[in-house]
């Protein structure tokens, strides 16, 4: 198992602020907006840079979607930033029609994604964004890891043309990605070469996938480990081509089991080349108040989990 | 790093010279186009559309400057969205007939791989569409938009939208109807169609609406009434007027009072033609009230 190691630990949300500030550098038709959350979403030092750039909407996230989807005649890229649950479930119709359906150029940035929100519980906890956005025809989704990777992608999906879901998180979380990554989307990273398992693993799993790895090690498992950071468009190649080698799955997601990662790579594996596969998913519920390490837990989203589906698909692989 | 790349000149065609007379030709013409439409793939909304023709008219051959070679981004040019995009058949005709594609083309409205779909979309790259509108209440919050990068953007021309006054059941339209005073968006003038009917019968009946101007005014908005808008003299001298009063800190909206069904007897002031398509016979009838002005399609 290839070394890990952090030295830092930041949130997503963090390296999101970072990546828009430098889109904002880098593109003068980069404009921000923002219901209500400017302090959670990190956006302020993009409002600090470009303040003539930053549009404060207030609580109204449909209309948010509107402006931004009419800012893009005019030429206008523009970063939408609100939770998750704002984000996609709230604006459903108005992202379906005005940005996808519509074709707009239109970045919809989403923190405080699933379980890791933490204490205010499961009205905030949106864990069907993801199903949502992918089945949007023309709709990008990304899920990043950490705060390097959000960064990258931040500024990858203002040089990108078209619809655009980023998904991040509120925790703090080990930053172990390099800081000058070249982001590109829909491509995976194989975070691990190994021969006895794929695991593939998104956004806060990424970590956990791992931890797990290293303790599977131990163990004689050798696993490779791979983060789909884009959800859509999938890297199909990337996920056959360990497959072929490992022969078992097992996907690793901070999202309800149906409709996320998972189903994704299913599909693929249905169509190409079925293997035995397991979820590490929230099991079709809600969540609830916590702290993110305890939901994680309780949800059975952590390294432990991800061991445990390991073992049951080898058995499985092994019949 | 990708920078759009504005002209420094557009051709924006704004029929500023056209008379009042001209003018109701041309919406002779489109009402023809309307029912004809509705009538070939039998289905769409010809109740609302009759009832916007003399606006829409006034608007793409007399108010606004702009490109029937249409540009997505519209620099220099004034931009109209239509938020009840339900009356699409009065958008398309008016397009065709001002120049953004054949009028032929009118014939294709709601059958299978047209690029006039039922209600207007930008997805089959018809000329003149900038947004998809059908699910109502959208509308306003995307011209917002537009007018907010045409400042960015140093560009003084207008934006015009067109809602129902049914639609303003939507709550997004007031999310937007507060936003836009709070932000001065006053390159922005925003038209009611002040029928008084959606599908369900009368707007007091099924949801009152209260007092309009009120409403409009207490958000912050530059109100204006005009009592006949299937009157083209006075649709021209409202248009007219709340051109006048824009860049002065605060949107624009003016409240048209119209006839569902305007321009054909037997389809005016009831809610029953919105969605429902004229056969033959009626068909004949309505025709036989329109002057062929610019050649059917």
């Amino acid at each position: 198992m290839k070394k890990y190691t952090y030295t830092d630990k930041k949130d997503t949300r963090s390296g999101f602020g970072a990546g828009l500030l430098e889109a904002g550098k880098r593109n003068p038709n980069v404009v921000a907006l923002c219901a209500d959350l400017v302090g959670s979403l990190k956006m302020d030092a993009f409002i600090k840079e470009f303040p003539e750039r930053f549009q404060q909407i207030g609580i109204a996230e449909a209309n948010m979607i509107g402006i931004a989807a009419g800012m893009t005649i005019g030429g206008k890229v523009p970063f939408t930033g609100t939770f998750a649950n704002f984000s996609t479930g709230r604006v459903y119709d108005q992202i379906r029609q005005s940005v996808a359906y519509s074709d707009k150029n239109v970045k919809i940035c989403a923190s405080h994604a699933g379980l890791t929100l933490g204490e205010d519980g499961a009205t905030h906890q949106i864990l069907e964004d993801i199903g949502l956005m992918k089945m949007l025809p023309g709709m990008t989704v990304i899920n990043p890891c950490d705060y390097n990777q959000t960064k990258a992608a931040t500024i990858a999906i203002a040089e990108h043309h078209g619809p655009v879901y980023l998904r991040f998180g509120r925790p703090v979380v080990p930053i172990f990605t390099d800081a000058d990554q070249k982001f590109e989307i829909g491509k995976a990273w194989v975070v691990n070469e190994g021969v006895d398992v794929s695991i593939f693993a998104t956004g806060h799993l990424v970590w956990e996938a791992i931890k797990a790895g290293e303790k599977l090690a131990e163990m004689g498992i050798d696993a490779e480990i791979i983060n789909i950071h884009t959800i859509k468009p999938l890297d199909e190649e990337a996920i056959l081509k360990s497959v072929a080698k490992t022969r078992c799955v097992v996907s690793a997601e901070e999202h309800n089991r149906l409709g996320g990662l998972g189903d994704s790579i299913a599909q693929v594996l249905i169509k190409h080349d079925p293997v035995p596969m397991e979820y590490v998913a929230v099991n079709d519920s809600f969540g609830e108040s916590g702290t993110p390490d305890q939901l994680m837990k309780k949800y059975g989203l952590d390294d432990e989990n991800i061991i445990k589906a390991v073992q049951k698909v080898l058995q499985r692989k092994g019949k | 790093m990708s920078t759009t790349v504005y002209p420094t000149e557009t051709k924006a065609a704004a029929g500023s010279n056209i008379d009042t007379e001209k003018l109701k030709e041309v919406a002779s013409q489109v009402r023809r186009d309307i029912v004809r439409m509705v009538h070939g793939c039998q289905s769409g909304h010809p109740g609302g559309s009759l009832g916007c023709t003399d606006f829409l008219v006034a608007l793409y051959f007399k108010i606004m400057k702009h490109d029937p070679a249409f540009h997505m981004d519209a620099v220099g040019e004034d931009v109209f969205f239509l938020s009840n995009g339900h009356i699409s058949p009065v958008f398309y005709s008016v397009l065709s007939r001002s120049g953004y594609f054949d009028a032929k083309e009118l014939a294709t409205f709601r059958k299978l791989d047209s690029r006039l779909q039922g209600h207007p979309t930008t997805h089959e790259h018809l000329p003149g569409v900038r947004i998809a509108s059908g699910s109502l209440g959208q509308g306003l919050s995307v011209a917002i938009g537009c007018a907010l990068a045409k400042k960015l953007n140093k560009d003084n021309s207008l934006v015009f939208t067109l809602h129902g006054d049914g639609e303003l059941q939507e709550g997004q339209v007031w999310e937007a109807a507060m936003f836009a005073p709070h932000n001065k968006v006053d390159n922005l003038i925003a038209t009611v169609d002040y029928n008084g009917q959606q599908i369900d019968g009368p707007t007091e009946k099924v949801l009152s609406l209260g007092n309009l101007k009120a409403k409009w005014e207490a958000f912050g908005w530059d109100v204006i009434e005009a009592e006949h808008g299937n009157d083209m003299a006075e649709v021209v001298k409202t248009l007219e007027l709340a051109k006048s009063r824009t860049g002065q800190g605060k949107p624009v909206c003016i409240l048209l009072k119209t006839a569902m069904g305007a321009g054909v007897d037997f389809m005016m002031g009831s809610h029953k033609w919105h969605g429902v398509a004229p056969n033959d016979e009626q068909l004949a009838a309505a025709l036989a009230q329109l002057p062929e002005t610019l050649g059917d399609y």
